[in-house]
């Protein structure tokens, strides 16, 4: 590696491209857009939809709205869930729930499924997921049947 | 036809200002909530400031600061101040204890607590109409920067910080209700919600519970840290004590 500041001379640096260009492949490769699932069994659509709907269960109203007549208030800071499973595969749905911070940082989306990285959590919720495995499968199974 | 293109030219300036001026959460709530808040027969914040305009006789503020009406006038604008003793910035509730404690001997009110509520009511209340004013005091600008960090330091389980709600998504809905820009310029104030009167810290408290983040104790440093930060972000906006909100 060439110092900070020292310009690389014009041979290194053609040296160096088939480098980068495997760099940028092996980097492709590695950016996942999909998970595989949580527990080995499906989810069930019925207990997601409740997960979604209940305000302090899933708080996806908070920030989402859907095809929910019965809810009221729905948020609007989100994309619209309705037709979520006629976009995204089960597995892009999946790690978006998971952890949309992989896909990206600045999201304000919760990651449902992760611990760790987090500041200052309340003692209830310490060390513990939004979501249990079972109830993202659960979400995930019922985000699937959002078809347009 | 000069008039018009003069226009054209300034529109986008006169676009830019409006969007540079703070907003009042009162600008957010449904007419009938503005309307209790205007209507001082109404507004049940006003009982807090008829107790802490007693307490003010009977407990020896008037016997320093005589009326109120004069020697409160702007206090609220400014706050939090910077406090010698402290070595840092004082709020309102905080200099209110001190005078009871070092000027009177008496005990200091406990935090949230009622009598405290409606002397802070009452203070703040004699600045209603007057827009929000920081000092320049230097000494003030490590508190502010502080305050400035936690506002933007994402928290909690939810992982979400002040910044991503009151700055980036204002105006939006989080469930049903719109998300204000997230000002002090109404406390302590009346909140439906909780069916009583409450000072920003405890608004503060219940916005950091929301993310389920552990909230500071009451009086913590932090929550004066992001006053000074809040009120310099709404300098210019009106004071409303006692302010009504949802
Ligand atoms: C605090 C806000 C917030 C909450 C709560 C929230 N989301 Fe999201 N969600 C977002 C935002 C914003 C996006 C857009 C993607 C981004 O920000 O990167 C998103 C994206 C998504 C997507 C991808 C949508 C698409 O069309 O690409 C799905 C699916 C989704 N959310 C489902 C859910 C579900 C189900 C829940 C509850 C279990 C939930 N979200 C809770 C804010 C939220
Ligand atoms: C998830 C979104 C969200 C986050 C994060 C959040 N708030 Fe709020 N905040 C709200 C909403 C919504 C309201 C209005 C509540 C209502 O009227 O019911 C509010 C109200 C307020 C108010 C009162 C405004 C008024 O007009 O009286 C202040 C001040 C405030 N927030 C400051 C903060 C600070 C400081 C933080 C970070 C420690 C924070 N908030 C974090 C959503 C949020």
């Amino acid at each position: 590696m060439p110092r900070a500041g020292t310009a690389p001379s014009r041979r290194t640096c053609l040296a160096r491209w088939p480098w980068v260009l495997l760099l940028l492949a092996g980097g492709a490769a590695a950016q996942e857009d999909s998970l595989p699932s949580l527990t080995g069994t499906p989810g069930d659509a019925v207990r997601g939809r409740a997960i979604v709907t209940t305000r302090q269960r899933g708080l996806c109203l908070l920030c989402h709205s859907g095809p929910f007549p019965e809810e009221r208030f729905q948020g609007d800071l989100a994309p619209g869930l309705a037709g979520a499973g006629s976009r995204l595969s089960e597995g892009q749905l999946r790690l978006r729930l998971v952890d949309g911070r992989r896909l990206n940082p600045q999201t304000i989306m919760p990651s449902y499924y992760r611990s760790e990285g987090l500041h200052q959590v309340g003692p209830a919720w310490q060390g513990r997921t939004i979501l249990t495995a079972e109830e993202i499968e659960d979400v995930v199974a019922f985000l699937l049947t959002l078809r347009d | 036809m000069r008039r018009a293109a003069l226009a054209l030219l300034l529109a986008p300036l006169i676009a830019l200002a409006a969007a540079a001026q703070p907003q009042s959460g009162f600008e957010l709530m449904a007419p009938e909530t503005q309307a209790m808040q205007r209507d001082d027969t109404a507004n049940p914040g006003m009982l807090w400031v008829q107790e802490g305009e007693a307490l003010w006789q009977q407990s020896g503020c008037a016997g320093c600061h005589g009326d109120a009406a004069a020697s409160m006038r702007g206090a609220a604008a400014r706050y939090p101040v910077y406090d010698e003793a402290r070595a840092g910035p004082i709020d309102l509730a905080g200099r209110i204890n001190q005078c009871r404690v070092e000027r009177q001997g008496a005990p200091a009110l406990a935090l949230e607590g009622e009598p405290l509520l409606a002397l802070g009511s009452f203070v703040a209340h004699q600045s209603r109409g007057l827009p929000v004013a920081p000092p320049a005091d230097p000494r003030l600008a490590p508190a502010r920067a502080q305050g400035e960090a936690l506002f933007r330091e994402r928290r909690g389980q939810l992982n979400l910080s002040c910044a991503q709600c009151h700055d980036d998504n204002a105006g939006r809905r989080l469930a049903g209700s719109p998300i204000p820009q997230g000002h002090p310029n109404g406390y302590p104030l009346y909140r439906l919600e909780w069916q009583g009167m409450g000072s920003l810290q405890r608004r503060l408290r219940n916005c950091m519970a929301g993310v389920r983040s552990e909230p500071f104790a009451y009086g913590a440093p932090e929550y004066i840290a992001i006053e000074t930060f809040l009120m310099s972000r709404a300098a210019g906006l009106l004071l409303e004590t006692p302010a009504v909100r949802p």
